[in-house]
């Protein structure tokens, strides 16, 4: 019988759900890494049991931790757990994150642009988000803070940037939103194993079609009205992008403002806002087996991030945008002033779509009927920075 | 040896207790111990210094012999107690908040 195993991030360490396919009696394991931010947690495709973990903290910097279990135990991916090292040059080092401005491989490390107007170098603080390859167990892409992209062929020892995002020439138009300068967003595509989406706060949307050599930004159509050129090639706060498998050239974006769609692989965007009540928000995904079905929480205002009149409500198109319907059944309707984050929504692909999202209250609410009811797996976590499912045989 | 105490996540990221005590050759710098601290406890490599300066992280600061010697030069040998195993090199977290 197929299992659910929802791997949950939150600002105080990492926990695990776990349920059978009905979905009703879950059982909570954690809190592992306590204490620890844990930014986001991803399982691979190829090899469910291997999941990839950002650890991190202002205090201590940036780790990495990789279960091989299915997320009983956990380790520093290449680091020995008891015994002496060997002598030499260490053969891992799964939290170095240094940027390639190497003449051979690198991009020159260029400035960006710092919240009053000034140019900032770049300085890495953290992995915002883990995406495992979809063929290859030992190979993994991060998204960092500062915003760049690493990846690594050896199951998260050892890091390599691709410069050719940060530095294809852009970077000292790009800026931090407010969480900072991050590369929140990795799609792969699974139909070209050469194209890659990913997204960062705030400089958009840019897609590679070579393996991540070289990249273009692809925010036309975006329009960000707190940018001096609100229509610029860079600089839009893009807050996550989804994609169905099954059709890898449509996107659905979550922006600043504006919920937004692009049928061509990003070269165009249009905004499928429709009857929301406010296109704010942060999350946004797509129903594992209704490639037009999407999922969206409405968030007040960017300068009000909780929910209009303090009702939580999931709204559902069934029409790839521009008609929405409220999902509240099961969500509470008054005096709640949750947000909810980016990465912190996250579907199944059991036969009745099941749908995930977590709450910087502490709440991670699940559907098992495509969002017509929702029900809390568990309330009173540490508040919730990302969800992610695996659907298990 | 030299004798270390860890704050609370570094401990339990070692695997260790408070204190733990490493052989370290003379002279005996702040450098010196911490090289010898993460080579002994790899986990440990980028979490007191950043790996890319070398220089250690905002929110921690090392104390030796009730004496604040987060500012100090990392070449500069440690006091003879600490040297001797009388007194350890405390690395603290700053506190700031929940």
């Amino acid at each position: 019988m197929s299992k659910v195993r929802v791997l949950v991030g939150t600002r105080k360490g990492a926990f695990v759900l776990t349920a059978d396919g009905k979905r009703k009696d879950w059982t909570v394991s954690g809190p592992f890494f306590a204490g620890w931010e844990i930014y986001h947690m991803k399982g691979s495709p190829v090899d469910p049991n291997r999941i990839y973990v950002s650890q991190t903290s202002g205090w201590f910097g940036q780790l990495i931790q990789r279960s091989d279990d299915g997320g009983k135990t956990w380790h520093q991916p290449g680091l020995p757990d008891e015994a002496l090292p060997a002598p030499g040059p260490p053969r891992a080092l799964p939290n170095r994150f240094a940027y390639d401005a190497s003449a051979e491989t690198g991009k020159p490390m260029t400035t960006h642009q710092w919240y009053d107007g000034t140019q900032h170098p770049w300085e890495f603080k953290r992995v915002w988000h883990l995406e495992p390859s979809l063929t290859d167990p030992g190979t993994v892409y991060a998204g960092v803070e500062d915003a760049a992209l690493f990846r690594s062929t050896d199951g998260g020892e050892n890091w390599r940037e691709l410069p050719g995002l940060r530095g294809h020439g852009t970077g000292p138009k790009w800026q931090p939103g407010a969480g900072g300068m991050g590369l929140h967003t990795i799609i792969l595509d699974p139909s070209n194993p050469d194209r890659i989406f990913i997204a960062i706060s705030a400089a958009g949307a840019f897609r590679t079609d070579d393996g991540g050599a070289t990249w273009k930004p692809i925010n036309k159509g975006l329009v960000s009205n707190f940018m001096p050129n609100p229509t610029a090639e860079v600089g839009h706060c893009v807050h996550h992008v989804a994609m169905h498998p099954s059709r890898p050239g449509v996107l659905f974006m979550q922006k600043h403002w504006d919920v937004m769609r692009s049928d061509d692989a990003g070269d165009n965007w249009r905004e499928v806002s429709g009857n929301l009540p406010t296109d704010f928000g942060f999350a946004i995904d797509v129903h594992a087996h209704e490639p037009e079905t999407l999922y969206v929480v409405p968030i007040k205002s960017d300068s009000e991030h909780f929910p209009l009149g303090g009702a939580l409500k999931v709204y559902r198109s069934r029409t790839g945008g521009n008609e929405w319907e409220p999902l509240t059944k099961g969500l509470p309707q008054k005096d709640c002033y949750v947000n909810v984050l980016r990465d912190a929504m996250a579907v199944d692909k059991l036969d009745e779509c099941g749908i995930y999202f977590g709450t910087t209250g502490g709440q991670v609410y699940a559907t098992a009927d495509s969002g017509e009811s929702w029900t809390p797996i568990v309330r009173d976590l540490p508040a919730v920075l990302s969800i992610e499912v695996q659907t298990l045989e | 040896m030299i004798r270390v105490v860890l704050p609370y996540h570094l401990r339990n990221l070692a695997g260790v207790g408070a204190e733990v005590s490493i052989e370290v050759a003379a002279p005996v710098t702040l450098r010196a111990v911490l090289d010898a601290l993460e080579v002994r406890y790899p986990m440990l490599r980028g979490t007191i210094r950043d790996y890319g300066t070398g220089r250690r992280r905002p929110f921690l600061r090392f104390f030796v012999c009730e004496e604040d010697w987060s500012h100090e030069a990392s070449d500069v040998e440690l006091p003879e107690a600490v040297a001797a195993g009388r007194e350890p090199l405390l690395i603290i977290g700053a506190i700031a908040g929940g």
